[in-house]
């Protein structure tokens, strides 16, 4: 495995400077499109370059915070759902890693990610969808492949690519907007050259400046999908093998593939962090250069194929289900090890009514609500802006203290 | 000219030798940490029982065999000197706390009760924490064992005194062989 973190802290480098050479080739052209003589190239690409160190700085020291923030993940306490905190705490042992901070999404669709800078700041959101529908075995399937991202560090990868790749669109729509509007209202008086005849140079460095505009976020987006998706067979292989379960993330993917509800908070940006393509539905097959995620029936098959629960069982099952190269690093199968499937652990039956109720309980959970059970049976949920400190039960009265 | 190949072959060695040494200690400083992660857990465990004794007492009265069965258990686990001994005694405990969760099924009064069912979670969780930690800290046993009996590193372990690591096996019988439960609904 040493392998493919070495590897990963390597393209996470490499990512860096080539954002880097995208965005000066995105200045230097704006650049020159805007002033037409070096010195207007050499504007914009210090502009550019200094945007960059601006954007490497932030990601690296509070990226992870950004997509929390933008996918509106709120920090919960174990009260909110033990079972969870047990289940991060159980494959944060098996992987011999810290504990990683717990966010919950306020979504009703199942998806999960994890990110941060280093596995002694990382953090793993889901969505109340995700608590409310999985059972206790396949929420572990769960969290153990956003465990294993953080153990190849994976998270600091796509957080760098995340917030870089955000910055190249958002900086290549500007400028496509202000030539749009600044050709609509200015009449281009802006772009008027002093000499007559460097109009026609002018001319053609501005179309340029719109092609390289328009084509940079999409290079950038190809560059970071391609790398994602090796990474998110490697993820259920590492799950697979924390759980010694690999049903249990197998029979999650069915699940969460089976939702209709679309995840609002996800974007072009953050959709390669979770563990299931959030803008994408299963059976519209854009092409596999354009997808972040391999397709979930591929990756549940493999996952079922396995006969043991180590890498090479799951190479295996990947040359059985794909006819293609194994995306698993040789170092990872050199020990020959031998890894039983474990048992299942026993289930309930599911309810759907139940579920329903359990996903609105855990939202406003996190959203900062207190149950309080009465002793008559009846459950109160008490709002975080409740003012006074008594609260009575309306079916028995029975007074409680409302902050506990 | 002669010297200076001398002299570097010499640097080589010295930093082979200095750079294994620390890998090996490194090494053993991991399966240190993954062994006390099991004592914490097996601290857990045996803390968690008296309470889980206290709340399904009330419900079971029936049962004093399968209370009693544990709490012997849990004393002789507490007592173990080491890793042998402790994997035998909290092989007996986990059947004997097995054995009694599948008996729980068959007070539907207790398993309604909210303490109860979050005793049941961390117990449950405790369980699997203890099986995850044994199972890291094995896989760093492993991980040591091979570099202390591989050469050329064994050389370096033989003369600093890297010996060689117990595995933590859990003997249980009823492990190999779970009834199968079925939740028909």
């Amino acid at each position: 495995m040493w392998e493919q973190i070495r590897a990963n802290k390597r393209n996470s480098i490499l990512l860096l400077f080539l954002m880097a050479a995208v965005l000066g080739a995105i200045g230097w052209t704006i650049g020159m499109a805007y002033v037409p003589n070096p010195n207007g190239g050499i504007l914009g690409l210090g502009a550019a370059l200094i945007i960059w160190l601006i954007l490497a700085a932030v990601s690296f020291s509070s990226g992870d915070a950004i997509f929390l923030a933008a996918s509106r993940a709120v920090p919960v306490e174990k009260s909110v759902n033990p079972q969870l905190f047990n289940i991060v705490e159980e494959m944060a042992i098996a992987a011999s890693l810290p504990m990683p901070k717990i966010y919950i999404m306020n979504e009703s669709a199942p998806n999960a990610f994890a990110t941060g800078r280093n596995p002694q700041n990382a953090s793993i959101a889901v969505t109340a969808g995700l608590l409310g529908r999985l059972n206790r075995d396949e929420l572990q399937g769960v969290v153990a492949h956003e465990m294993s991202h953080i153990l190849h560090r994976d998270i600091l990868f796509v957080t760098i690519a995340g917030v870089m790749l955000g910055a190249i669109t958002m900086i290549s729509q500007i400028f496509l907007r202000s030539m749009f509007y600044g050709s609509m209202y200015g009449g281009g008086r802006r772009y008027s050259s002093r000499s007559k005849d460097s109009g026609g140079a002018q001319a053609i460095l501005l179309v340029i400046a719109i092609v390289c505009a328009i084509l940079a976020p999409i290079l950038a987006t190809l560059l970071y999908f391609a790398l994602s998706q090796k990474r998110e067979y490697l993820a259920d292989a590492g799950g697979a093998r924390l759980t010694r379960y690999p049903e249990g993330l197998a029979s999650a993917l069915e699940k969460i593939s089976q939702n209709t509800v679309p995840l609002s908070v996800a974007n072009k940006a953050s959709a390669p962090m979770y563990i299931v393509n959030p803008l994408q539905k299963e059976g519209m097959k854009l092409s596999d250069l354009t997808s972040t995620h391999p397709p979930i029936s591929e990756r549940i098959k493999i996952l079922r194929g396995m006969s043991g629960a180590s890498f090479t069982d799951y190479s295996e099952a990947f040359k059985n289900t794909t006819h293609s190269a194994v995306p698993i690093p040789s170092s990872a199968m050199k020990t020959a090890e031998h890894i039983e499937i474990r048992q299942a652990s026993s289930q309930q039956a599911t309810n759907y009514k139940k579920q329903t109720r359990d996903i609105g309980d855990i939202m406003q959970m996190a959203g900062g609500y207190r149950f309080i059970n009465c002793s008559c049976g009846l459950k109160m949920k008490i709002p975080p802006n409740f003012s006074s400190s008594k609260v009575q039960c309306p079916r028995c009265g029975t007074e409680y203290d409302s902050r506990g | 000219m002669v010297w200076i190949i001398v002299l570097a072959v010499v640097a080589i060695i010295v930093f082979a030798v200095i750079g294994m040494y620390n890998s090996l200690v490194g090494l053993r400083n991991q399966v240190d940490n993954a062994w006390s992660q099991i004592s914490v857990q097996l601290k857990r465990r045996h803390d968690l029982i008296p309470n889980l004794i206290e709340t399904a007492k009330g419900y079971m009265q029936h049962e004093r065999g399968t209370f009693e069965a544990i709490t012997a258990a849990r004393s002789q686990a507490m007592g173990a000197k080491n890793v042998a001994d402790a994997g035998k005694a909290e092989g007996v405990l986990g059947a004997a706390l097995s054995k009694f969760l599948l008996t729980v099924e068959a007070y539907p009064d207790l398993k309604a009760n909210q303490n109860f069912l979050s005793l049941q979670e961390e117990l449950s969780s405790t369980e699997n924490k203890i099986a995850f930690s044994r199972q890291a800290y094995n896989d760093q046993v492993l991980f040591f064992n091979n570099k202390t009996q591989m050469f050329p590193s064994n050389i370096i372990a033989g003369m600093f005194n890297f010996t060689k690591r117990d595995f933590f096996e859990i003997e249980d019988t009823t492990e190999k062989n779970v009834p199968k439960v079925s939740f028909g609904n």
